[in-house]
């Protein structure tokens, strides 16, 4: 049971090496520290604390992205405008995670990495393209965060990989939408959501706590790209059947969440009246 | 497994400097109560959830019970016996504490919020408590305590 | 006067049990049970540990019975030969070191063979499943008044409900916790508790000693609201037991996730209505059944059903009244005493009754109620003449008024014509409960209560009544000041503390304030008598006579004291449930508006409106705090607080999946009180802190079936059960 201090990034990622990427990457805690006493599992690996690399909190403008930084936490975020402005569903999406204790501390590149089905973080990261840049002492890889998911649990980040940062690129979007169902308002684990956008890239649909992963949901995107017509919430049903694949477990059931899908889905796009 | 490194860890703590040795994988919450002699800040959880535990790292709140002590080494961490008796007179008068188990946890988030009211331009007190659980108040108390506060530092020169 | 003890709370001054540093201390931990029900036979300890490090205690370390004394004696201390419920405790161990404890705890394995359990407290038990008399019904109770069947058999209109409640988690932000030590042959133990006198007892029979060789002490606690009414024996003869067999100190703190899977809960219920009415809606004859599920162990789970049983009726005057209960044993955890004490249950079904019987005559819910409020003179289904002189009719309209329930009403419904999704509702519940102990109760308890005169002047209030937020001891200082013309720093209220304080009963069913606020009365009425004052006698003069006595009678002890007796005109019983079963009842009204999101099915409540009658407000910021926070947790029951089983254990005990309200998730509760002085209370007081639980469960509901056209009869309403309530709306159409 010990902790490595990096000084900085590539330090983090030689003693990620040394340790033969077993080392635990460790940013706010928020998950990784859930019941610590009781992880009896966890208290013979060593971790490595990321939550003090200077670089790794910066968030950064190029000329067609946002650049978050593997160590910006929710509250960064929410109290920087520009980014507010710019990406209105990070404000309404961090708002939702836990409540400030949890958005003080918590990443959105470890939302990502902890590869949750119910990350809040991660439906709207996805449905603004984000991009997941990491890097090793072997070098640099990106992946889109919409191929980032192999199954429950299961991404595309090897052991001895870091994020260095979230890449968003800057578009005009003329729909954003996200929705989070949890048990009650605030501080809450997500029964199900949503993310949506619109832009000259075309739709994108991002579910959360529907599937084995966070996904993008491709059927009911083709469907607005072909603007095929949309009535009621049922018209939706067979695409959500075909895209996601919810269960019943202690949260609620799959009947609740596909049929609330569908619900909050249309009169968030569809609905005249809003 | 390898041998448990222990180094020296040093961090801030209610203004004062404070230096111990350990591995730096003890809850930050732990090592205040039990090693530390401040039991002011309490446990509730240990999920995250409560937030009995909250004090503020860098003057922002957080979770004690979801921090290793080795996270804040160089770091700045105030608890709630930091917090001087005259900015607990609203909270008091409102009835923000009842059994008082939630209460060390509630001040801090509570003084955060008091001492930056721009953040309700974007949120409400009810929004920024929620990380705050209490069994006993209903929350009124507190929401009127803070609000109380919030009017007096308004009016105070 | 602000709360007492409050700066110190919010200065995290205030030193609860775990915040205790004890020297050479070990901590304590429980080995459970991972069977609902069979025999043990064997417990395993597991390899690389050395036990021989460990302080290890099963059932065959106890010097006494092995019994948790309550009102049965069926529930070990530590399970012996058979286990009756999962987390069922089996085995103590104690050891410095906490990480290496828990991880011992993970290696002990308790072997059972597995009998047949039973969950459905509905079902008849199969032969196999019985496990207490020959039903497992560990407690039946009846009332009966009038000609319930004829009046049913030739009424207009009979009108049927079925309701069911869930368990709740009491959640206290403090979890249980005990520190045990031996000192001078004394076994003293101090920890979070309501009642220390039970805990006292409950260490004389199990651990076979005699009242001087068992010291309890209360430590600050930090909520309770039922859930260390009982529980408490249970950890603190755990914790003694390992400081015996240790010889050292040792703390017991149960982690959040082992509280919420252990202790006891909330009772779920069955109850049926069958209710005849005229067509105008008077009330015929209410004819009401009610079971609840006891769990494992009986616990105090006859007086939740008696507390049941006599809220049944409501407030409501009808001449043919049948109501019939029972407790029964299912292999879950057992369930035990929970703010209310079984009344939020049959007063839930009774008022979500009396709105379905509105609706089936096309009544407004006002109205009926209105109609069939009990008056002065009228009696309760006990037979009880209420002649209190309180004005329930303006208890109503001053709700009414409040929350402006007829604008409301009128305003929704255009609300709703327009809204694609959101549905409004305004919902109402009419109410009474009980203060103090139900009928002969306080007799049995005979509390004895002393206030010191101390030679610096000071008084001393020496209760056994215990501070765990409701403002115990403000009060307490308030009621002295008051009555002795004291200033509050010269009030001192004494640790619980069975060394030195009398059995002035136990700190439940809102009778502190009531019954021992008004022994305290009496004693500091004793005081001035045995100083030669008389009772118009205070402030200095008194403390001038406090000096004197002390310097003619150095080294003495000066007690006021005051013993508990019963009013007149109280008859109660107990075989036929008939007659007075209180001494006085609270009344309420209380209002809620919510607004139900048909995409989600999730129901917020929007606005909500308490009103009570409860004899005097002595404190008015404790005594709204308690309205509140009952309120928000009547709102948890009502909408949030999904308690989940798995074989009769909790699934969800995480506060993670667990969910109790945010302040997000409330809004502000707001109270008003009416007051009608009761005789017997300290200063007019009646009881306060149950009534704010039985109110807004039914309100609620109610509000929602009026935004939905919906027949919501089972709580928690989750979204979840929302959804399939308003499909079966959509089908009935």
């Amino acid at each position: 049971m010990t902790m490595l201090f990096p000084s900085d990034l590539e330090e983090a990622c030689e003693m990620l090496a040394a340790s033969d990427g077993k080392a635990v990457p460790l940013a706010g805690g928020t998950d990784l520290l859930v019941h610590w006493p009781q992880r009896f599992e966890d208290h013979g690996r060593t971790f490595l604390d990321l939550s003090q690399l200077a670089e790794l909190r910066a968030i950064r403008w190029s000329d067609s992205a946002l650049i978050l930084g593997g160590g910006v936490t929710y509250w960064q975020t929410l109290g920087d405008r520009a980014v507010c402005d710019a990406f209105p569903l990070l404000e309404k999406a961090g708002r939702q995670v836990g409540a400030v204790q949890i958005q003080a501390r918590g990443t959105w590149a470890g939302n990502i990495v902890n590869a949750s089905p119910a990350a809040d973080g991660v439906p709207v990261l996805m449905a603004y393209d984000a991009v997941v840049e990491l890097v090793s002492t072997q070098g640099e890889e990106e992946i889109p965060l919409s191929e980032f998911y192999l199954g429950y649990k299961q991404m595309r980040r090897r052991p001895n990989q870091l994020v260095r940062a979230v890449r968003l690129p800057r578009r005009r979007h003329d729909v954003e939408v996200f929705e989070k169902i949890g048990p009650r308002r605030a501080q809450a684990i997500t029964k199900l959501g949503f993310a949506a956008t619109h832009s000259a890239a075309g739709w994108r649909v991002v579910a959360n706590s529907m599937a084995p992963t966070v996904c993008r949901c491709r059927t009911l995107e083709g469907m607005l790209e072909h603007g095929s017509p949309i009535r009621r919430p049922e018209d939706l049903m067979p695409a959500i059947r075909q895209d996601v694949s919810p269960i019943d477990d202690i949260r609620s059931t799959a009947q609740y969440r596909q049929k609330v899908f569908s619900r909050t889905l249309f009169h968030a796009l569809f609905s005249d009246e809003k | 497994m390898t041998k448990p490194e222990h180094r020296d860890i040093g961090f801030t703590l209610n203004g004062e400097e404070i230096r111990f040795s350990g591995t730096g994988t003890e809850r930050l919450l732990d090592v205040l109560r039990y090693r530390l002699g401040l039991p002011g800040t309490k446990e509730g959880c240990g999920e995250g959830e409560c937030g009995a535990c909250t004090v503020h790292l860098d003057g922002v709140p957080v979770n004690s019970c979801l921090i290793l002590v080795g996270q804040v080494r160089n770091r700045r961490v105030d608890t709630v016996e930091s917090v001087a008796p005259e900015a607990l007179v609203e909270l008091h008068t409102s009835g923000a504490t009842q059994c008082g188990a939630c209460t060390p946890g509630v001040v801090m988030t509570a003084r955060f919020v008091i001492d930056h009211p721009g953040l309700l331009e974007r949120a409400s007190v009810r929004q920024l408590m929620a990380g705050n659980l209490c069994r006993c108040t209903g929350y009124d108390g507190i929401i009127e305590g803070i609000a109380e506060a919030l009017r007096q530092e308004e009016t105070s020169p | 006067m602000k709360r007492r003890e409050g700066l110190a709370k919010l200065m995290g001054r205030e030193a609860y049990v775990d915040d205790l540093t004890v020297a050479d201390c070990l901590w304590g931990a429980t080995v459970r049970s991972s069977c609902a029900r069979g025999r043990i036979r064997e417990v395993r300890f597991g390899e690389g540990f050395d036990w021989g490090e460990f302080v290890v205690v099963d059932h065959r370390d106890l010097p006494g019975e092995n019994v948790i004394a309550l009102i049965e004696t069926d529930q070990p201390v530590l399970a012996a030969e058979a286990v009756r419920h999962v987390h069922e405790a089996v085995v103590l161990l104690a050891h410095a070191d906490r990480d290496l404890l828990r991880r011992a705890v993970e290696a002990v394995e308790v072997v059972v063979e597995e009998e047949p359990p039973i969950f459905d407290f509905r079902q008849p038990p199969e032969p196999a499943q019985i496990q207490h008399g020959n039903d497992n019904v560990f407690k039946e109770l009846k009332i009966e008044k009038g000609d319930v069947d004829k009046a049913l058999a030739k009424a207009p209109v009979v009108v049927e409900g079925v309701f069911t409640t869930g368990a709740q988690e009491h959640v206290y932000l403090e979890t249980q916790g005990m520190l045990a030590w031996v000192e001078d042959g004394v076994v003293t133990v101090k920890g979070s508790m309501q009642c220390p006198y039970y805990v006292q007892k409950a260490l004389k029979l199990a651990l076979g000693r005699e009242d001087h060789e068992v010291r309890v002490v209360q430590a600050p606690t930090g909520g309770g609201f039922g859930g260390k009414e009982e529980f408490p024996s249970g950890i603190a003869l755990h914790a003694a037991l390992l400081a015996l067999k240790a010889g050292k100190p040792v703390k017991l703190i149960y982690e959040r996730g082992e509280d919420m899977v252990a202790t006891t809960k909330r009772h779920p219920s069955w109850i049926r209505h069958r209710t005849a009415v005229d067509t105008k809606g008077r009330l015929l004859a209410q004819d009401i059944e009610v079971v609840l599920d006891a769990g494992a162990y009986a616990t105090l789970s006859s007086v939740v059903l008696s507390r049941a049983v006599i809220h049944a009726a409501g407030p409501y005057h009808c001449e043919n009244v049948r109501i019939r209960g029972r407790a029964v044993l299912t292999n879950a955890v057992p369930f035990g005493a929970f703010r209310g004490f079984g009344a939020p249950q049959s007063l839930f079904a009774c008022e979500r009754q009396m709105d379905r019987i509105a609706s089936e005559l096309t009544l407004d819910p006002v109205r009926i109620r209105r109609r069939n409020l009990i008056r002065d003179g009228e009696e309760t289904a006990t037979g009880q003449v209420i002649t209190d002189g309180t004005d329930r009719l303006k208890v109503l309209d001053r709700a009414l008024e409040l929350s402006s329930f007829q604008h409301k009403r009128r305003a929704y419904l255009d609300f709703n014509d327009t809204h694609p999704y959101l549905r409004r509702g305004v919902g109402l519940a009419t109410f009474l409960h009980g203060a103090g102990f139900t009928g002969s109760g306080e007799v049995y308890l005979a509390s004895e209560v002393h206030v010191a005169g101390l030679a610096d002047g000071k008084v001393e209030v020496r209760t056994a009544n215990t501070e765990m937020g409701q403002g115990t001891q403000t009060v307490f200082t308030q009621l002295v000041t008051d009555r002795l013309g004291l200033k509050a720093e010269d009030v001192v209220i004494a640790e619980p503390d069975t060394a030195r304080v009398p059995d002035s009963g136990p700190t439940v069913a809102s009778r502190t304030t009531m019954v021992v606020g008004g022994l305290i009365e009496k004693a500091c009425d004793d005081l001035r008598r045995r100083l030669g004052l008389g009772n118009e006698e205070r402030g200095e003069v008194l403390t001038a006579a406090l000096a004197l006595w002390h310097r003619q009678h150095p080294g003495e002890e000066l007690l006021g004291t005051a013993h508990y007796e019963p009013p007149d005109g109280i008859h109660w019983d107990d075989a036929n449930y008939r007659g007075e079963a209180y001494g006085a009842f609270a009344w309420a009204t209380y209002v809620a508006a919510v607004e139900v999101d048909l995409r989600t099915y999730t129901a917020r409540v929007l606005d909500f409106v308490a009103v009570q009658e409860i004899g005097k407000v002595l404190h008015e910021v404790l005594a709204r705090g308690q309205i509140q926070g009952g309120v928000v947790q009547g709102i948890g029951w009502a909408l949030l607080e999904d308690f989940r089983f798995k074989d009769g254990a909790m699934a969800n005990g995480q506060l993670t999946n667990y969910i109790i309200p945010t302040s997000d998730d409330v809004p502000p509760i707001r109270v008003a009180f009416l007051e009608n002085p009761y005789a017997h209370g300290a200063q007019g007081a009646k009881g306060i802190g149950e009534l704010p639980m039985d109110g807004p469960a039914p309100a609620i509901v109610n509000a929602v079936a009026a935004a939905t056209g919906a027949d919501p009869c089972t709580i928690p309403l989750t979204p979840e059960r929302m959804m399939s309530v308003l499909e079966a709306r959509e089908v009935a159409r």
